[in-house]
């Protein structure tokens, strides 16, 4: 088993009085906790800061930490061999293999107190499965199909032997049609298993759509943007657009201005309701690099020719001072 | 590798009874009245005999089940954190679209 320092995830010294354990977890809850924080590492660093508060807040579970000695973070160590017949049920028997600190305090509390079940339920001991929490990422053509993902987890439980031990679990799990960026996904009943008649956790997936090299997405709606030429956005034109149902026919009207947004209905991605977002075309003018002899000669004709001043609204808007 | 199974969204489309979001999130009834008085959250139709919650409302209400026990917050608290929360949620869905706008550097 691995050692973690607890009171130094904390920032604490080792005989520091209960509201100090308190004061320093709660301000590293509140700097990483993911529900406030957008760190991307907040994640696992509260995970860290909650599991050594978990065990420091509580007497029982300080002394028994206390009482595993000191060691280098990280360091392969065994606590003192009558260890487990003084803290956990199953005395002698009690293995340290392939389970970390986490799983052992959590342990102790579960038996202690018969966990959150046992106070809200009425049946004593009753402990419910902990809820898992994995993210999945997307393209986004999987998204618009429905997909198929497999979720690799890691998830204590207890052997044939009766003892504690983190094992691998993958799961298939099928992704609903139309999924967006960040949505949640619930599998009911697929999280940690239940003790003494307590309900299984529950398995929740949150997806990330990849970034995709032509869509950007927001909601159900995708913006895509639209390269057109001087001459079209001025003439208008027809052009062929992808989707990401295929490719569809789009009209861009004559004077089409740069930034403007040419609305496909129901081409984004599907919603459960069944209609689906909207795609929309971001003009984009674009010149031609290398225009030909020809191509300037007649855009130098048409600028001779052309009577239409862009910034006609400088002049005036200068003198009128506002 | 285990058997596939159908993964439920948690989005308006789905629906939970009282009961189960109390079970799903560890909240109890009470306490989910409460948020509900607070404006955490709404039941589809107020007035209706059995409350009925979206999959939104359990996405919500695992975030107060967590920030309850992990700051050991009130109840008004939460909500208060929640309400915050969702506004973050909105501007940053209004943000996204907005990039979303903008022609990507070519």
């Amino acid at each position: 088993m691995k050692y973690k320092d607890y009171y130094e995830i904390l920032g604490v010294k080792r005989d520091a009085p209960a509201d100090e354990i308190k004061k320093a977890y709660r301000k590293l809850a509140q700097k990483y906790h993911p529900d406030v924080t957008k760190d991307p590492a907040g994640e696992e660093k509260f995970k860290e800061v909650a599991e050594a508060y978990e065990t420091l807040k509580d007497p029982e579970k300080r002394s028994a930490y206390d009482q595993l000695g000191r060691h280098q973070p990280g360091e392969d160590f065994q606590p003192p061999p009558d260890w487990g017949s003084r803290h956990a049920q199953g005395g002698s028997g009690f293995s340290f293999e392939d389970i970390d600190l986490e799983d052992l305090f959590a342990g102790l509390g579960a038996r202690g107190r018969g966990g959150a079940g046992a106070a809200r339920g009425g049946a004593a001991f009753r402990i419910p499965g902990e809820d898992y929490e994995v993210s999945a990422t997307l393209a986004l053509e999987d998204a618009y199909r429905g997909s198929e993902v497999e979720l690799n987890l890691s998830v204590p439980g207890i052997d044939e032997s009766g003892r504690l031990r983190r094992t691998p679990r993958t799961l298939k799990v099928r992704i609903p049609r139309g999924a967006t960026d960040g949505q949640r996904l619930r599998l009911a009943g697929q999280g940690g298993k239940g003790m003494n008649g307590g309900r299984d956790g529950d398995l929740y997936v949150t997806l990330r759509l990849r970034p995709h090299r032509l869509y950007r997405a927001a909601g159900h709606d995708l913006y895509l943007d639209l390269p057109v030429t001087p001459s079209e956005a001025v003439l208008g034109a027809s052009v062929e657009v992808p989707t990401p149902a295929g490719t569809v026919a789009l009209k861009i009207p004559p004077n089409t201005r740069a930034g403007q947004q040419l609305r496909l209905a129901g081409r984004g991605l599907p919603r459960a309701s069944g209609e689906a977002g909207a795609l929309y075309a971001v003009v984009q003018i674009v010149v031609p690099p290398a225009p030909g002899e020809r191509e300037l000669e007649l855009y130098r004709q048409l600028a001779g020719a052309a009577s239409f001043d862009p910034r006609a609204h400088f002049s005036q808007e200068a003198t009128s001072g506002t | 590798v285990e058997p596939e199974r159908e993964a439920v969204s948690l989005t308006e489309a789905c629906e939970f009874t009282l009961e189960e979001l109390a079970e799903i999130s560890g909240l109890t009834e009470g306490e989910l009245r409460e948020f509900v008085e607070y404006g955490a959250i709404a039941p589809v139709d107020r007035s209706a005999v059995q409350w009925r919650f979206t999959g939104h409302c359990v996405v919500t209400m695992r975030t107060a089940s967590r920030l309850r026990a992990d700051f050991e917050l009130e109840p008004h608290g939460v909500a208060l954190v929640i309400s915050l929360l969702d506004r973050i949620g909105e501007l940053r869905s209004e943000l996204e679209q907005v990039r979303a706008r903008l022609p990507r550097a070519r």
